[in-house]
């Protein structure tokens, strides 16, 4: 079936004229249409667009012109600026919201030739590790309905999973793009910072988002992210560094390639979990790479340096949905202060008002030293920790989550034990570096992800480990039951 | 109320100056900063604060902070870093204003003031950082509602803090002006003050003389003349005073001065005090400023006011007042100078008395800046050069220099026509002395007879005879020999 295909193999069929994008498209339509209702993953599905971009990369391949991403299909999280479509950021605050221009990732794709089908649902403003906060409702795990899909970018996870198209790009704060890659079964790579350009994303904590893509495979995200990434004047922390061609880097040899194994990340691991892991790494250790454990002593700090800084910059970023100028405003206001108070108090959902206001305080007078400051100063901590270790090893390697998919409703009543899910990814967002999850595994029938983290701007070397992982294991080529 | 200031009170002022940076697009978007457009027709996605969009500093802006750094041989910070100061407002799209904080791109410098009694001042200058400006809230002519006008939003300000070194209004004032000028050299604002493209905070307290604490200090905001300075300042001292002597106390607040009932009155007080929640700006990296840019800016350093005044005063001999006029503005300097150009250096105190004084009177008659004058430099040369070469007198000059104003003529053009030429052939005058004399015996024989302050009286009445344009010099001393000769011969 065309949804079984790589990008590889897509590519090479529309260039050998063997099937054409608008097909292609029309496979894809017709999956969404079929199996989204169940899953929720998109909010938005721009079909007659998606056909007439199809026509028109067809019309491209028709005159000669070859690419890697041209006239393939893909969906974006919601979150991202798509010009003349709505951009709701999961929030009734953005409900209705036709952004006016294309967010840079966007317009690079679509350059390139990528068909968009729709928008992805997602955590409202990327705030949630389970899509459970989304104003437009939770997303089903594709492997079991019961299970959420991670978050925040838990749309883009469920619909790769689901093989509602090729690949989706996300977002990664604290781990919205490996989480849910990991609890769906998606390979899932969060740059680093600086990588992609964070122009036209809609921002929650800007010192930590970044942009990516979940795919079926680091094959797949290699072709995607090449087209991504690069350096954009809009962008003042996009890093003017050269983009390597990721997918041709991809087979180099991982023989003396060092990996250290996360000795933090293995502490109150489930054993089950724990066991995938170390499986993986063999796998890896057969492939050539030498595995030693190392420690970052500073990283069990990483989930309360995150809940301060995250929500501090959210605090102020969130400030310009104030019911002036778009966006939501309630009805009949009395006066500005009203205007403020219902519009964002009606527009936001509670785990928006929960960090706005814990941003709010942190920054406050009197409490800046103690919270703001001192989560900067550990987050520089943190950052020197990895440094050290990668004066030691090439990559970082340990457990994606702590646990597989948990139930819808198991957690969102208890913030703290919810921040817990992302313990294992928030250090490489305070750090700035890149991540890959892959499945290694599944746990009663639930996908498991390893993670790998490298110095800043290794994904090429980071793509490559996992790509030798994927050639010499099958997990990421499961399917879930019913999407085959 | 006090209405003057008491001889046992001292006053202490400190300004926050905002100068809008002559840049052509705005701090942190491409929108043109050109004043007086359409309403939101200069406002782009980044002004709007549409979701997504980020700011990207413009390069022009940090390159005028940093010359105005270097012109107050200021400490130019190497690594300086935007911040956010958040606050909910429809003018302010973003919820927060991007400014700077800890680390300004100007730290401490200082400036040099002239005082009333020639005495030279320094005040201290503490910092000077960018900043974004707001849009404008417009309360008028709206039924029912309030229009946002975010024009302005974005625009970018250099705002100048100034140490509380200023001891009175009118120093205040003098520091103030000095800044003016300095912004305009460097041309880096327009000093627009009707436009608002220079303004001022002033930080007003009132002490003891004596007291080594500060007193409590109120801000009067917005202040956009330099009259408005002064009394707003005036006005402020004397309540403070007021205040205290009436055992009352100071209370720390931001008032307002309206200039219609020339008083400050305290702003509507906020429910809570504002938390403005400072912190560095996630969106823009720390600016790194280098040697190589610090050098770059520095070449392009124009001579600098103080500079100028002091070559003025050793080149020309003129009096270090004189000096200070003439350097006011880039304008008046170059106009004096092409002036002094066309009529030799030696001449040049007769340039300086009428650029500061004649053209000075015409220009703000007609309310036109020294650039749009009707009389060019090189004409009130030529102008000037006939009262060297003794062709009229600087009473008749004056005349002239009028028609050359109205007419647009030269000056030779108008001696000639009008006949002005001054009468220098001495037999000429000689006849009209004899006429005139021959006219007032009575006086002459009064002259003659030691009543000799009549001399001024035949001085009159030969300038009479001849319309004013005997060579006055000649005049005195042809007439003194035919008077004197006259007693001789009796």
């Amino acid at each position: 079936m065309l949804h079984d295909l790589s990008i590889g193999e897509l590519a090479e069929r529309l260039a050998g004229r063997k099937v054409s994008s608008l097909e292609l498209t029309r496979h894809f339509l017709d999956r969404i249409e079929r199996l989204n209702p169940a899953l929720n993953a998109l909010v938005t599905v721009t079909a007659d667009a998606a056909l007439a971009s199809a026509r028109e990369a067809d019309r491209r391949l028709a005159a000669g012109e070859r690419g890697r991403l041209l006239g393939i299909p893909l969906i974006h999280k919601d979150i991202f600026c798509t010009d003349g479509v709505r951009t709701s950021c999961g929030s009734r605050m953005l409900e209705g919201f036709i952004a006016p221009y294309d967010a840079t990732i966007v317009a690079r794709l679509k350059a390139a030739g990528a068909v968009m089908l729709g928008k992805a649902n997602m955590d409202e403003f990327a705030m949630g590790s389970s899509n459970e906060t989304s104003f437009y409702g939770p997303v089903r795990n594709p492997w079991d309905p019961a299970k959420v899909p991670g978050g925040s970018s838990g749309g883009s996870a469920a619909a790769s999973a689901a093989r509602l198209a090729p690949y989706t790009t996300g977002t990664d704060t604290g781990g919205s793009i490996r989480q849910p890659a990991a609890l769906t079964g998606v390979t899932g790579v969060k740059p680093t910072y600086g990588r992609v350009s964070r122009y036209g994303m809609i921002a929650f904590a800007s010192s930590l988002d970044q942009a990516g893509v979940l795919a079926q495979s680091a094959a797949d995200a290699a072709a995607v992210l090449e087209v991504m990434a690069g350096f954009d004047p809009k962008d003042s922390t996009s890093v003017d560094v050269p983009v390597p061609d990721y997918p041709a880097l991809l087979e180099a040899p991982l023989e003396g390639l060092k990996i250290g194994l996360l000795r933090e990340f293995f502490d109150g691991l489930e054993a089950r979990n724990a066991r995938l892991i170390r499986d993986a790494l063999e796998v890896l250790t057969s492939l050539g790479a030498k595995t030693l454990e190392v420690s970052l002593p500073h990283l069990p700090m990483s989930v309360p340096t995150y809940y301060v800084v995250a929500p501090a910059e959210c605090s102020s970023n969130l400030s310009r949905f104030d019911g002036v100028r778009y966006g939501y405003r309630c009805k009949e206001p009395v006066d500005l202060t009203d205007l403020y108070e219902r519009s964002r108090g009606e527009g936001f959902g509670a785990e928006v008002k929960r960090r706005i206001m814990t941003g709010t305080y942190v920054l406050s007078a009197g409490y800046f030293d103690a919270y703001y400051l001192k989560a900067q100063k550990v987050r520089r901590l943190i950052t020197d920790d990895f440094r050290a270790a990668f004066e030691q090893v090439d990559l970082l390697a340990g457990p994606t989550t702590p646990t597989p998919a948990f139930a819808i409703g198991a957690k969102v009543d208890d913030p703290v034990t919810m921040y817990l899910n992302d313990i294992y990814t928030i250090g490489a967002n305070l750090a700035g570096l890149p991540g890959v999850s892959a499945p290694c595994g599944f746990v009663d029938g639930l996908p498991v992800g390893l993670q790998l983290i490298g110095p800043h701007f290794s994904e090429a070397k980071l793509l490559c480990a996992a790509h030798r992982f994927q050639r010499a294991t099958d997990w990421h080529t499961r399917r879930p039951p019913g999407y085959e | 109320m006090a209405t003057e200031v008491q001889l046992d009170w001292e006053v202490v002022v400190g300004l926050e100056i905002h100068a809008q940076l002559a840049t052509r697009s705005k701090i942190f978007s491409g929108s043109s900063t050109a004043y007086g457009s359409a309403p939101n027709t200069q406002a782009d996605l980044v002004d709007l604060a549409y979701p997504g969009v980020l700011p990207v500093l413009n390069a022009e802006a940090l390159r005028m902070a940093v010359k105005f750094g270097l012109a107050i041989d200021a400490q130019i910070a190497r690594r300086s870093v935007f911040a956010r100061k958040n606050y909910f407002y429809p003018d302010l799209p973003k919820g927060y204003q991007i400014s700077q904080y800890e680390q300004p791109v100007v730290g401490k410098g200082a400036i040099r003031i002239v005082l009333d009694d020639g005495a030279v001042k320094t005040v201290g200058v503490t910092r000077a950082h960018l900043e974004e400006d707001a849009g404008k809230s417009l309360h008028e002519g709206l039924a029912n509602a309030s229009g946002i006008d975010l024009n302005r939003a974005g625009t970018p300000l250099l705002e100048i803090v100034s140490e509380p070194d200023m001891r009175s209004a009118k120093e205040a004032v003098a520091y103030m002006k000095k800044i003016h000028t300095l912004v305009r050299y460097l041309e880096i604002c327009d000093g627009n003050m009707q436009e608002g493209s220079f303004r001022c905070d002033a930080n007003v307290s009132v002490r003891r003389r004596g007291a080594a604490a500060f007193g409590t200090r109120a801000e009067i905001k917005n202040l956009n003349s330099f009259r408005f300075v002064e009394k707003a300042i005036q006005y402020e001292v004397a309540r403070q005073i007021d205040v205290i002597e009436g055992g009352g106390k100071v209370v720390q607040e931001t008032r307002l001065y309206d200039s219609d009932k020339n008083e400050t009155r305290p702003m509507r007080s906020k429910e809570e005090a504002n938390d403005y929640r400072y912190f560095p700006d996630p969106d823009l990296l720390p600016v790194e400023i280098d040697e190589a840019l610090i050098a770059s800016v520095r070449a392009t350093l124009p001579e600098l006011p103080d500079e100028k005044a002091a070559r003025f005063a050793r080149d020309f001999g003129l009096s270090a007042y004189d000096a200070g006029v003439l350097s006011a503005s880039r304008e008046t300097g170059a106009y004096f100078e092409a002036a002094v150009a066309a009529l030799g250096q030696a001449h040049a105190k007769l340039a300086a008395n009428w650029v500061m004084g004649d053209l000075s009177g015409l220009l703000n008659r007609d309310g036109l800046e020294i650039g749009a004058s009707r009389v060019s430099p090189g004409a009130l040369a030529g102008l000037l050069a006939r009262i060297v070469d003794a062709t009229i007198s600087g009473k008749i000059a004056k005349e002239v220099f009028e028609s050359m104003w109205s007419e647009g003529k030269s000056a030779d053009a108008l001696i000639e026509e009008k006949g002005l030429k001054q009468i220098t052939d001495s037999s000429a005058i000689e006849g009209v002395i004899d006429a005139v004399i021959a006219a007032n015996p009575k006086q002459l024989a009064e002259y003659r007879s030691g009543k000799d302050k009549l001399f001024g009286f035949f001085v009159g009445q030969v300038q009479k005879a001849a319309s004013g344009k005997v060579n006055p010099a000649q005049l005195n001393e042809l007439l003194k020999a035919k008077l004197a000769a006259r007693a001789a011969d009796a």
